[in-house]
């Protein structure tokens, strides 16, 4: 057991001669001899097998010793294929991966029983991506199917399997499909008064509320619409909700999506409210669209970048009671 | 019949957390001028140590060590690469030969000069276990679930063993004094911090005579009534995990029963519910009152200073039959269970 030693930096602060950091080490390692039984297991582990080997009485033994642990007999000369599939029998979560560790990353260590096995190999079981000292996941438990990742590279030894990870359960499955939409008639209209900066609504035959934007019928009697009326760019609040999750249509996280009652309309829209800390608005709040640079007017809703507080009175809840 | 061999005397450190730039020898020679001391001996039939050259990292470590004895005129001596538990069992079966009427017992280990969980690792099977890089705390957490998974204890459980053994540490002047359990930051899950030993520095002596020379060393032999020492398979895999079977077996053959205290080598909480369990120990059973490993744990030392505590309840009159323990290798694989007796033998 040759040693070695070589000074260290002392930590900062120590102003004493340095302490002498004391190395064991062999270089190059050990020459062990591994035998028939564990050579067997090491070489179809190279080749990307895992096998056991049977004993007298027929159970299977993996990793493979040369003898039964429950009666030292010598097992047979039978190796079997084994998983390479396996079931979870215990685990422990290393939080905080030591340098010794196959893994710089949380992750678990489990004892794994591969099917067609009686008894468990124990390994590093990789779960994905944790930040330093994660606490172990949900999904991490005893009797959970996992199976070996190989090293492209295998020498012959426990280390040609990578880590074990756990079966696939789950994919995540994208989708993306792109449509070419024309909005119909109604639409059409609302949106060419948008790019002239007018809100555009139509008023109901019959209940004579005014739907915008419009549809070309009302949704509430069912009949036709084509009277135009034009609305003001002025509302009420009447619902809202706080929004954490980022949204490429909203300046910031948190955002605030709000139901807005236009003056004069018998309908709500849609919109962001800003302006305004998230937590400061409220139903009943006046508001007033904040329209993008004339400039930048297109043929769309967006060009109100969203509504902003007015310094108006609240309105009374008893008036929009009935447009929430 | 064996012959009756008593504990006649025990001495151990003030044990340390942290390293007090006293080299092994240092730590171990007070000790065994103390227990010389004592005893009134100054040679003893056979000596035997536990000691684990990884500890310090050089080969031979434990030779040294034998200048803190006197080895002039020549003795007779031997060396476990164990705790010394395993060293008093040696010298027990040596005692039963009948041609030697005393022996000396040391353990050593200064833990705190290397990566403890990393030097353990070189205990393990050197082809399935140590190239993972596999280390004692995550071994220990292994079991930990298996036997919480198959016994319903909760961590819970394991803290209450965590806050007993810390209380208790503190009435006892050599353990290290923590602090009650807190946090619930885990060190590897399903342990926390407090339910893992602490790494400790320390040693202890034990000195055992046979039949009228224990009664001319000592007031109140703690007489060995049953000792024995069973193992387990290497590979955890093959096992187990939830149970002790070498603890249970070890405790049949040392006849552990009528048990009023029990000293056990628990470097983990759930080892002591484990081992309470094998060995049978019920509510009326005193588990650790020294603060066990828990609250000081001086690798290769620790499992001879339970069976030192114990017999320390017999020397002072505290209680007539008393247990000590002590465990080697990954996950409880090795057990040693000493019963030690108040009443008169031989």
């Amino acid at each position: 057991m040759p040693s070695d030693t070589a000074p260290v930096e002392n930590a900062p602060g120590d102003t004493g001669p340095p302490e002498p950091n004391h190395v064991l080490e062999f270089p190059g390692g050990y020459t062990r001899s591994v035998g028939p039984v564990i050579g067997r297991f090491f070489s179809e582990l190279r080749d990307g097998r895992l096998v056991g080997v049977r004993t007298a009485d027929g159970r299977v033994l993996v990793p493979p010793s040369e003898y039964d642990p429950q009666t030292g007999e010598d097992v047979t000369d039978e190796f079997v294929e084994v998983g390479p599939v396996g079931t979870v029998t215990t685990w422990s979560w290393v939080a905080h991966p030591a340098k010794e560790h196959p893994l710089d990353r949380p992750f678990a260590w489990a004892l794994i029983r591969p099917d067609g096995a009686d008894t468990a190999l124990l390994h590093a079981l990789d779960l994905g991506i944790f930040e330093e000292g994660a606490k172990p996941p949900k999904f991490l438990r005893t009797g959970m199917r996992v199976r070996p990742r190989w090293r492209a590279e295998r020498t012959g030894g426990i280390g040609d399997i990578e880590c074990f990870q756990p079966e696939v359960t789950m994919i995540n499955a994208p989708t993306r499909l792109e449509y070419r939409l024309k909005g119909g008639q109604a639409l059409r209209r609302f949106l060419e008064g948008m790019s002239e900066g007018r809100i555009l609504g139509h008023r109901c035959p019959v209940c004579e509320s005014v739907i915008v934007p419009m549809k070309g019928l009302c949704p509430r009697d069912g009949v036709p619409t084509t009277e135009e009326v034009e609305l003001p760019d002025t509302g009420t609040v009447t619902t809202f909700a706080v929004n954490n999750i980022p949204d490429p249509r909203a300046p910031e996280v948190p955002f605030v999506s709000a139901y807005v009652l236009l003056d004069g309309a018998g309908l709500t829209m849609l919109t962001l409210v800003a302006g305004i800390p998230a937590d400061q608005v409220r139903m009943g709040m006046r508001v007033k669209a904040a329209w993008r640079p004339r400039e930048e007017w297109e043929r769309t809703m967006g060009n109100i970048k969203w509504f902003e507080p007015i310094d108006e009175p609240d309105v009374p809840f008893e008036e929009i009671k009935d447009f929430m | 019949m064996p012959r009756p061999v008593a504990v006649v005397a025990f001495a151990q450190t003030e044990h340390s957390g942290e390293d007090r730039g006293m080299a092994e020898i240092e730590i171990l020679a007070p000790v065994i001028t103390e227990i010389k001391e004592r005893t009134g001996q100054k040679q003893f039939g056979f000596t035997c140590s536990g000691s684990c050259d990884y500890l310090a990292g050089a080969p031979f470590a434990f030779v040294s060590a034998l200048d803190a004895i006197g080895a002039w005129p020549p003795i007779s001596e031997s060396h476990v690469e164990m705790d010394a538990a395993w060293a008093l069992y040696e010298a027990w079966v040596k005692l039963q030969h009948g041609d030697i009427d005393t022996a000396l017992v040391y353990g050593f280990g200064k833990s705190s000069q290397g990566n403890l969980r990393a030097v353990l690792t070189q205990q393990l099977d050197p082809y399935h276990l140590a190239p993972l890089g596999i280390d004692a705390v995550s071994l220990a957490a292994l079991q930990a679930r298996a036997y919480m998974e198959r016994s319903g204890a909760k961590e819970d459980d394991l803290r209450a063993v965590a806050a007993r053994s810390r209380e208790a540490g503190h009435g006892n002047p050599f353990a290290l004094h923590l602090p009650a359990p807190e946090g619930d930051d885990y060190d590897v899950a399903p342990l926390r911090p407090y339910d893992v030993a602490p790494v400790t520095d320390g040693a202890a002596a034990i000195v055992l005579a046979a039949g009228d020379r224990a009664r001319e060393l000592c007031e109140r032999p703690a007489w060995i009534t049953g000792i024995d020492h069973r193992t387990e398979p290497h590979a955890p895999g093959v096992r187990d995990l939830s149970r002790s079977d070498s603890a249970r077996v070890a405790g049949e053959k040392a006849g552990a029963t009528g048990i009023e205290v029990a000293e056990l080598h628990a470097q983990y909480t759930h080892e002591e519910l484990i081992l309470r369990e094998a060995l049978g120990l019920g509510e009326d059973t005193v588990v650790n009152p020294s603060g066990g490993p828990l609250s000081a744990n001086p690798m290769m030392a620790a499992g001879l200073i339970r069976i030192g505590e114990a017999a320390a309840r017999v020397h002072d009159g505290s209680a007539s039959r008393v247990l000590g323990h002590a465990s080697s290798g990954p996950c409880l694989q090795q057990n040693l269970v000493c019963v030690l007796s108040g009443e008169n033998h031989g």
